[in-house]
């Protein structure tokens, strides 16, 4: 987080639409506390950041992150509203989640910020990123695997490639890991214990 | 539809309380990170209820004034959940016999008319199909298991066995919700909970009790001692210091 001078601030919101693709920017310094090396926007976790001003109000979800164009030289600070929706409904990273979103746009200079839960369409793994995928390998966490798994209803088989050695030979430990995302398996080749997200 | 709410809610909350009671107990490590972690899931599913019920009943009230300021008789949940953990087999088969109900319920309040208890029932039901499949693989390799923990679950079943007709048979608050076409009509899961539940007996090598005279009172707030004892602890803090918060 950088705390931004007042000359930054009226440059970035000379048009809302600079100051909201700015704000899908910042979000990406967002990261979820339990998997540190994934931002909110690599989890899928934010949906819409909409800004509301007296001259305007403006939308942008996730699928389309630049909005169409309108200028306006704002001279009130909008209020801005971000959609986030949880991985697990008892997920205990979103207040933090939340909190850390509303510092870091305090520390740019947005002062109005509300952070709404939303809960559809629910969170699905394959609204994580590309990036976010690799990261979680680097980080030595397996990413989801296909969906077909939770059609399985016992003694699902379907093996887990080792983030570490990259070999299919592994074994499921418990489907309830570390924390409520991910589940627990053991690399049968390098013998290593590892963490994968769940397909969800 | 506030004690439609409120029954949803108390049922999470109160199994995923008794859930919690086994975090730091549980027979294996990984064991008891799954229960906590089920745990988490039905509170957090509760959290989410009671914030809804809170809302429409709009007395300003919040999700805590709901979980921590009733007592025993404002309680809507059934009397299975709030039967004491016993041993792991017993907890493994109460469980078993809320996810079996608890999965096929989800399924049909997706279809609630109500958007925001479709958009709960759409994001639990993620969530408890991963604690059915767990519950399951349990009672099968515990039936299908040594002895001794076959017969420490057959005898779990045939004590909780007269607590499952409650959750089928439905109060005037989910007849009332089914006709508004917000709630589920328990009658049309009754197969499908029931078939889980045999097939998975069956693959644990385990005997289905025979359905005798069924528990109920639950619903409409005529509890067991035990929900008592489950409130002394939970609510302990905010009976003994009011408001207090985090």
């Amino acid at each position: 987080m950088v705390d931004a001078t007042d000359t930054e601030i009226s440059t970035l919101w000379a048009t809302p639409e600079t100051l909201l693709s700015q704000i899908w920017h910042w979000l990406e310094n967002v990261c979820d506390p339990e998997v540190p090396v994934l931002s909110v926007l690599d989890l899928g976790v934010v949906r819409q950041v909409t800004l509301q001003h007296p001259q305007y109000s403006m939308r942008s979800s996730v699928e389309e992150r630049l909005p169409v164009s309108a200028t306006i030289t704002p001279t009130v600070v909008p209020i801005v509203i971000v959609h986030i929706t949880p991985t697990y409904t008892g997920c205990p990273a979103m207040n933090m989640i939340a909190a850390n979103i509303r510092l870091e746009l305090l520390a740019h200079g947005l002062k109005n910020v509300q952070v709404l839960e939303v809960l559809s369409p629910p969170w699905t793994t394959d609204w994580m990123s590309a990036a976010g995928r690799q990261k979680l390998l680097a980080y030595g966490i397996a990413p989801p695997q296909s969906k077909a798994r939770l059609d399985k209803m016992l003694f699902s088989d379907i093996p887990v490639p080792c983030p570490q050695c990259g070999s299919n030979d592994t074994e499921l430990i418990s489907e309830f890991g570390s924390t409520a995302c991910k589940s627990l398996h053991r690399c049968l080749a390098c013998r290593e214990p590892f963490d994968a997200f769940k397909c969800h | 539809m506030q004690q439609y709410l409120l029954h949803l809610a108390d049922n999470s909350l109160i199994l995923g309380h008794r859930m919690s009671e086994w975090c730091g107990h549980g027979p294996a490590l990984e064991i008891d990170m799954a229960m906590t972690n089920i745990s988490l899931d039905l509170i957090g599913q509760a959290r989410n209820m009671y914030q809804y019920a809170a809302r429409v009943e709009g007395l300003g009230k919040t999700e805590d004034d709901l979980a921590y300021l009733r007592d025993v008789p404002e309680f809507r949940n059934v009397l299975l959940v709030e039967q004491p953990n016993g041993d792991f087999a017993s907890t493994i088969a109460r469980h078993f016999l809320f996810d079996a109900y608890h999965y096929f319920f989800l399924q049909k309040l997706c279809a609630s008319n109500d958007e925001q208890l479709a958009a709960m029932a759409e994001k639990s039901l993620k969530e408890v199909a991963y604690h059915l499949r767990w519950t399951s693989e349990w009672v099968i390799r515990l039936g299908d298991g040594t002895a001794e923990s076959k017969e420490k679950i057959q005898a779990a079943f045939h004590d909780l066995w007269s607590f499952r007709g409650e959750l089928l048979i439905p109060a005037s608050y989910e007849i009332e919700a089914a006709k508004q076409g917000y709630g589920v009509d328990l009658l049309s899961i009754k197969n499908e909970v029931d078939q889980k539940i045999f097939e998975v007996l069956d693959a644990a090598t385990l005997t289905r009790p025979t359905d005798g005279w069924m528990q109920s009172g639950g619903k409409v707030g005529r509890h067991s001692e035990h929900l008592g004892f489950i409130l002394a602890e939970m609510q302990f803090l905010q009976r003994a210091y009011p408001n207090a918060t985090w």
